[in-house]
C-alpha cells in the first residue's frame, strides 16, 4: 500500500487549499478528515446512495469514488459553502419550509445535486426534479417534499 | 391498572396541529448535524472487523500475528479474547443460555458476514490494511438457509447447546375459534410469504468509547440504543458497574427500527476502549450494516384460514407462521405479539388462533423494522380479505365496510384482549375513496382493460397501533411472569430567569422523527410562547430519568405525557408566585395567555418572565416554602396497560392508542416484463390530535416509500450456500425518487380518550399500510391472468413467473 505523499491545490468554497495527502485517499475523506468539512457524508462508499455528492467545477460528483489527488486544480463546493453567515441559501430556505428532510443525513448531497439540476435548469418542473434526483438516495421522505423544495427554490432563485 | 379517565380536550390550540418548520432542520441543512462519525475525539482509534466468509463452520485457528505487525495497529482481539473481556450481549431471547450472542463468533460463526476479529488502529485504512492480513482457518459446515429444512429432523443445528432449531414455539387461541370455524358458511385458505427487508438507513451504525481506567466510567457516544431503563444490561455485558456507564444520545441519520437496541457497535468501541486504554470509533461501513448489523426485518410465511358467511361477515382467523430469524434471536418473538395487538385489524373478527414457529437459520439475525411485525399481520389480514371478496364477488372496499368496528363501540377489545381506544374507519375510508376518485378509477380501469392494459385498483384499510407497554415481549411464556411495564418517558422543562424555556430529553430520541419540534410545539402550547424560542437538549444517560425514546409510534405521546406533568408543576409554583406579587389568592388566578392574572381583574397579572425572574433571584421575598428556580421534571408512565391472564387466553391491554389509515394505490403491470407502474396513490391517516400535520404527513410518504421498497424492490437474499447476494444498496435496492409516486394525502382526527391532547402515534405510519394496498393492486392488474400476490417483494421477475405459471 502506497503511503507516499502528494501534493494537491484546489479550491474548497472558494478557499484555496494546499495539502499533502495519500494517492488512496477518497475526496470524500479529504474533505471530512483533513478540512473538518464534515457535511458532505457516507452512506455507502460505492458511489450508490449519493449522500457524498458535491459539485466539482460545477458539476456533481460522488465523493467517495473520486481520489483527492484527482481534485488537484479543481473547484470544489460543499454543503458548508451554500449559506453565508447563517443565513440560509433560498435552497436550504426552501427545503426548510417544505419540510423536504427527516434524518438530515442524505440532505447535503441533494442540496448540492439540486443547485446543480437549478443552475443547469433554472425552470425546472417537478417532473424534471424527480427525474434528476434520482441520483441520490433518501430513506425518510419518500422524496415528494424534496421535489417540491426544488421547484420552489427555482422559482425563488430565477 | 384499571381503564384510565376519559380526558377532555379543548378544541382551541394555539401551536398543537401547526405545520411549524422542524427545530431539527437548521443544523442538518448547514451541514453541521453532529453525527457520530462526524464527532473526532483527541487520540482516538478506529475499528475495522474482520468478518466471517462463511454462513456456517467452525473456527479451527486465528492467527493474527502479521496484522498486530501493523505499523498503527493498537489492538488485535478475537472472539474467544472478546468472550473474556464482555459478556454475552442482551437478549430478550427465548433462552439465552442456550443460543448465546457475542458481540464476536467464539469456535464457530453462524452467518456470513459475522465478526471474528477486531482490530483497533490509527485510522480506519489502517485498521483495514491490518485485517486483510488476519488468517482464519475454518472448517466449513452444511449451511442452514431453508428454514422448513431447519426444522427436519438430523437437520444441522446453529446452536448446539439448544438442541433443536425451533427457538420458540406456541400456539393461542382466543375466543371460541372451533365453533365460529364450525358455523362458517365458507372457509378461505392461502399461503402467504413476506420476505426479507431492512431498515437500512443511510447512515449505518457507530459509537464511540471512551473508557476512563482512573474513574471506571465508561462514557460512549451512540447514534444507536434507546430504552435507556434498560442500559443497566449493557452495562452487564461491557462489565462495568451501571452508574458508570454513560450513554450521549447523537443524532441518527435514519433508524426505521434498525438503531432501537443496537448494542453490539457500543460493546465492540468499548471493549476496545478499554483493552487499550483510549477512545475508541466505530462505525459499521454499509455491508457490514446490510450483512452483520442485527436488523433485519420480518421473514414470514403463513398458513391462514378465515372463516366467513355468505353475506360477508368475517368470523374468525387462523393463522400460522413459521419465522425465519436468522442465527440469533435478540427480541424473542416480540414481532408476533406486536402484531397481535391489532391482529384482526379494523374489523369485528370475533375469534383468532395464533400458531407461531421461530426457526433459527444461518443468515443475519432480525431486529426491528418499521411496524415491528406489525406491518406484516396487516398485509396477512388484508390479502386474506381481499380473497373473501372476491370470493363473494363483492367490491372490496364495501366488504371492508361491512365489518369495520363501528365509531360508537368504542372502547372496543378485540379476541386478544387488546383495547382499540377510538376510530372512525368508515370515515377514513369515506376520505380515501374521494380523493382518490375510486368510481373514476374503476371507469378508467374498465376503459384501459378494453384496450389490453393492466391496471389495478388496491385498497387496503388498516391498523397502527401506538405506544406499547412492552408485554409482548413476555407474555409467550407462563412463567416467568413479569408485571406489566411502565415504559416511562420524562422531561425536565427549565424556564430561566428571563422566561426563555429549555427542554432536557432523556432518551437517544433524534432518528429522523421531529422530537424537537414536537417537544417545542407542546411546550409553546403549555406556555404561550413562539416554538421557536424553545431550547431542546438531550442528557446523557447517566444524568438521566427514566426514558425509552422512540419505537412502536410512541415518543410523541410519551413526552406530550412528561411535558403535561412537568408544566402543571411548574404553572402550579408559577401561581404561587404570581399570587404572592399581585397579594391576590391563588384560587382566583388563572393561566391567561403566557401570564397569571386574576380572574375578571385582567389588569392584576404577571407574565411568565415577570414571575421567573423572582423565582431565580428573589427567593427571599417569597413565602417560606418557594425555593429558588422554576423548574421541574416529570416522568410519565404508560397510560394503559393490564396484565395477561395466566392461561394466556387474554393477553391484556398493551398497545392501546389505535390508528387507522386506509391507502388507496392505483398501478398498470406490464405483463411481458413484469414492471409495476404508479398512477396514483392516495393515503388517508387518522393518528388522533396532529401535532405538527407536515411531519405526520412527511412519515406516511416516506413509511409509504419504504412500504413500495418492500412490496416490489427490496429483499435480503441469500443463496443455497448461505453467501448474502445483496450485499450492497448496487444489490439491495431501495426507491428512489422516480420509484415513489407524489402521493395524495388526507388526515382525520379521531382524538384518543386517554392521551395528553388525544395524540395517537403516527411514526410507523406508511410502512404499516402499503405493502397491503400494492399487493391488492398489482393482483387486481393481473385479474385476467388469475395471478395471486402471495409472496413478498413482487420483482418483476416473480410477477412475469406468476403470469407464465398460470398460462
Amino acid at each position: 500500500m502506497s503511503t507516499e505523499q502528494h501534493h494537491i491545490s484546489l479550491t474548497v468554497n472558494d478557499r484555496v487549499t494546499d495539502a499533502e495527502v495519500e494517492p488512496r485517499l477518497s475526496l470524500a475523506d479529504f474533505l471530512r478528515r483533513h478540512l473538518s468539512l464534515v457535511g458532505t457524508h457516507l452512506g455507502c462508499e460505492q458511489g450508490a446512495c449519493g449522500a457524498c455528492t458535491i459539485l466539482v467545477d460545477g458539476e456533481s460528483v460522488r465523493s467517495c469514488l473520486m481520489l483527492a489527488v484527482q481534485a488537484d486544480g479543481s473547484e470544489v463546493e460543499t454543503v458548508e459553502g451554500l449559506a453565508s453567515n447563517g443565513e440560509l441559501h433560498p435552497i436550504q430556505e426552501a427545503f426548510r419550509q417544505k419540510q423536504g428532510l427527516q434524518c438530515g443525513f442524505c440532505t447535503p448531497g441533494m442540496l448540492m445535486r439540486s443547485l446543480e439540476l437549478i443552475r443547469d435548469n433554472p425552470t425546472i418542473t417537478h417532473e424534471e426534479a424527480r427525474e434528476g434526483l434520482a441520483s441520490n438516495l433518501c430513506r425518510c421522505t419518500g422524496y415528494q417534499y424534496i421535489v417540491e423544495a426544488v421547484v420552489d427554490a427555482a422559482s425563488e432563485m430565477r | 391498572m384499571t381503564v384510565p379517565a376519559v380526558r377532555e380536550h379543548t378544541a382551541e390550540k394555539n401551536w398543537i396541529g401547526k405545520s411549524i418548520p422542524r427545530l431539527e432542520d437548521r443544523k442538518f441543512l448547514l451541514g453541521r448535524g453532529g453525527y457520530i462519525d462526524d464527532i473526532v475525539v483527541p487520540n482516538m482509534l478506529e475499528v475495522a472487523l474482520v468478518r466471517s466468509i462463511y454462513a456456517h463452520a467452525r473456527i479451527v485457528s486465528i492467527d493474527t500475528a502479521d496484522a498486530a505487525a501493523v505499523d498503527g495497529v493498537v489492538a488485535v482481539i478475537t472472539g474467544a479474547q472478546a468472550a473474556e473481556l464482555t459478556d454475552p450481549l442482551p437478549d430478550f431471547g427465548p433462552d439465552p443460555a442456550n443460543h448465546p450472542w457475542r458481540c464476536l463468533a467464539v469456535d464457530k460463526v453462524r452467518y456470513a458476514g459475522e465478526g471474528v476479529v477486531a482490530i483497533a488502529a490509527e485510522s480506519r485504512a489502517i485498521a483495514e490494511d491490518a485485517a486483510e492480513l488476519v488468517v482464519i482457518e475454518y472448517e466449513p459446515l452444511e449451511p442452514l438457509v431453508d428454514p422448513l429444512a431447519a426444522l427436519e429432523q438430523g437437520a444441522p443445528l446453529v446452536h448446539e447447546t439448544l438442541g433443536t432449531n425451533v427457538a420458540f414455539h406456541r400456539e393461542f387461541t382466543f375466543g371460541d375459534v372451533d365453533a365460529d370455524f364450525e358455523a362458517a358458511d365458507r372457509v378461505i385458505t392461502d399461503t402467504l410469504h413476506w420476505g426479507r427487508s431492512g431498515g437500512q438507513p443511510i447512515e449505518t451504525v457507530g459509537a464511540i468509547a471512551d473508557y476512563d481506567h482512573a474513574t471506571g466510567m465508561m462514557s460512549i457516544h451512540a447514534n444507536s440504543l434507546s430504552f435507556t431503563s434498560y442500559l443497566f444490561m449493557l452495562a452487564g455485558t461491557l462489565k462495568v458497574p451501571s452508574n458508570k456507564l454513560d450513554m450521549h444520545p447523537v443524532p441518527a441519520g435514519g433508524s426505521f427500527g434498525s438503531k432501537l437496541w443496537e448494542v453490539k457497535t457500543p460493546t465492540i468501541a468499548g471493549m476496545l476502549s478499554k483493552a487499550t486504554g483510549r477512545p475508541v470509533k466505530y462505525v459499521q461501513d454499509r455491508m457490514e450494516n446490510i450483512s452483520n448489523g442485527d436488523h433485519h426485518g420480518s421473514d414470514r410465511r403463513y398458513d391462514v384460514q378465515l372463516a366467513v358467511m355468505n353475506d360477508g361477515t368475517l368470523r374468525s382467523i387462523k393463522i400460522k407462521t413459521v419465522e425465519d430469524y436468522g442465527a440469533y434471536i435478540q427480541f424473542g418473538v416480540g414481532h408476533h405479539g406486536n402484531a397481535l395487538a391489532q391482529v384482526t385489524g379494523p374489523y369485528k373478527i370475533s375469534s383468532v388462533f395464533y400458531d407461531v414457529t421461530a426457526v433459527l437459520t444461518n443468515k443475519c439475525q432480525q431486529g426491528a423494522y418499521r411496524g415491528f411485525g406489525s406491518e406484516v399481520g396487516n398485509w396477512v389480514i388484508e390479502r386474506m380479505v381481499d380473497r373473501a371478496a372476491d370470493e363473494l364477488g363483492r367490491d372490496p372496499a364495501d366488504l371492508r365496510r361491512q365489518n369495520f368496528i363501528g365509531p360508537e363501540e368504542f372502547p372496543y377489545f378485540i379476541p386478544t384482549g387488546n383495547v382499540y381506544d377510538s376510530g372512525n374507519y368508515g370515515g377514513v375510508l369515506d376520505t380515501a375513496l374521494e380523493l382518490a376518485d375510486y368510481a373514476g378509477w374503476r371507469e378508467r380501469q374498465e376503459a384501459a382493460r378494453a384496450e389490453g392494459r393492466h391496471i389495478g385498483i388496491g385498497i387496503c384499510t388498516c391498523q397502527e397501533r401506538s405506544v406499547f407497554s412492552a408485554t409482548e415481549f413476555w407474555f409467550w411464556f407462563d412463567e416467568p411472569a413479569a408485571p406489566v411495564s411502565s415504559m416511562p418517558e420524562s422531561v425536565t422543562l427549565d424556564i430561566d430567569a428571563l422566561g426563555n424555556v429549555t427542554a432536557t430529553l432523556y432518551s437517544c430520541a433524534m432518528w429522523g422523527n421531529s422530537p424537537e419540534t414536537m417537544v417545542a410545539q407542546l411546550v409553546a402550547e403549555e406556555f404561550d410562547l413562539d416554538p421557536q424560542t424553545v431550547n431542546v437538549v438531550y442528557a446523557s444517560s447517566n444524568q438521566g430519568l427514566p426514558a425509552t425514546g422512540p419505537g412502536g409510534s410512541r415518543f410523541t405521546v410519551m413526552v406530550a405525557g412528561a411535558i403535561d406533568g412537568a408544566s402543571g408543576k411548574i404553572k402550579s409554583k408559577a401561581a404561587n408566585i404570581a399570587a404572592h406579587l399581585l397579594e391576590a389568592n391563588v384560587e382566583d388566578l388563572a393561566w391567561v395567555n403566557g401570564g397569571f392574572e386574576v380572574v375578571g381583574t385582567p389588569t392584576a397579572r404577571k407574565e411568565l418572565a415577570e414571575i421567573a425572574i423572582q423565582a431565580h433571584l428573589f427567593k427571599h421575598s417569597l413565602p417560606d416554602e418557594i425555593e429558588s428556580g422554576l423548574e421541574a421534571s416529570h416522568v410519565y408512565d404508560h397510560p394503559y396497560t393490564t396484565m395477561p391472564n395466566d392461561d394466556r387466553t387474554d393477553l391484556g391491554v398493551f398497545y392501546p392508542f389505535m390508528g387507522h389509515a386506509s391507502h388507496i394505490a392505483v398501478v398498470e403491470v406490464d405483463p411481458e416484463t413484469g414492471k409495476v407502474e404508479f398512477l396514483d396513490y392516495t393515503a388517508v391517516h387518522d393518528c388522533g390530535t396532529m401535532v405538527n400535520p407536515r411531519s405526520l404527513s412527511g412519515h406516511i410518504v416516506g413509511g409509504t416509500a419504504q412500504g413500495i421498497g418492500t412490496s416490489i424492490f427490496e429483499e435480503f437474499v441469500y443463496d443455497s450456500d448461505g453467501a448474502l447476494q445483496t450485499p450492497s444498496f448496487a444489490e439491495y435496492v431501495i426507491p428512489t425518487s422516480m420509484d415513489v409516486p407524489s402521493l395524495k394525502i388526507g388526515h382525520q382526527e379521531t382524538p384518543s380518550p386517554y392521551t395528553p391532547h388525544g395524540i395517537k402515534g403516527g411514526g410507523e405510519a406508511g410502512r404499516m399500510m402499503a405493502p397491503a394496498a400494492i399487493s391488492s393492486a398489482i393482483e387486481d392488474a393481473l385479474r385476467e391472468y388469475g395471478v395471486r400476490v402471495r409472496r413478498l417483494p413482487a420483482t418483476p421477475e416473480r410477477i412475469v413467473d406468476w403470469i407464465d405459471d398460470q398460462e
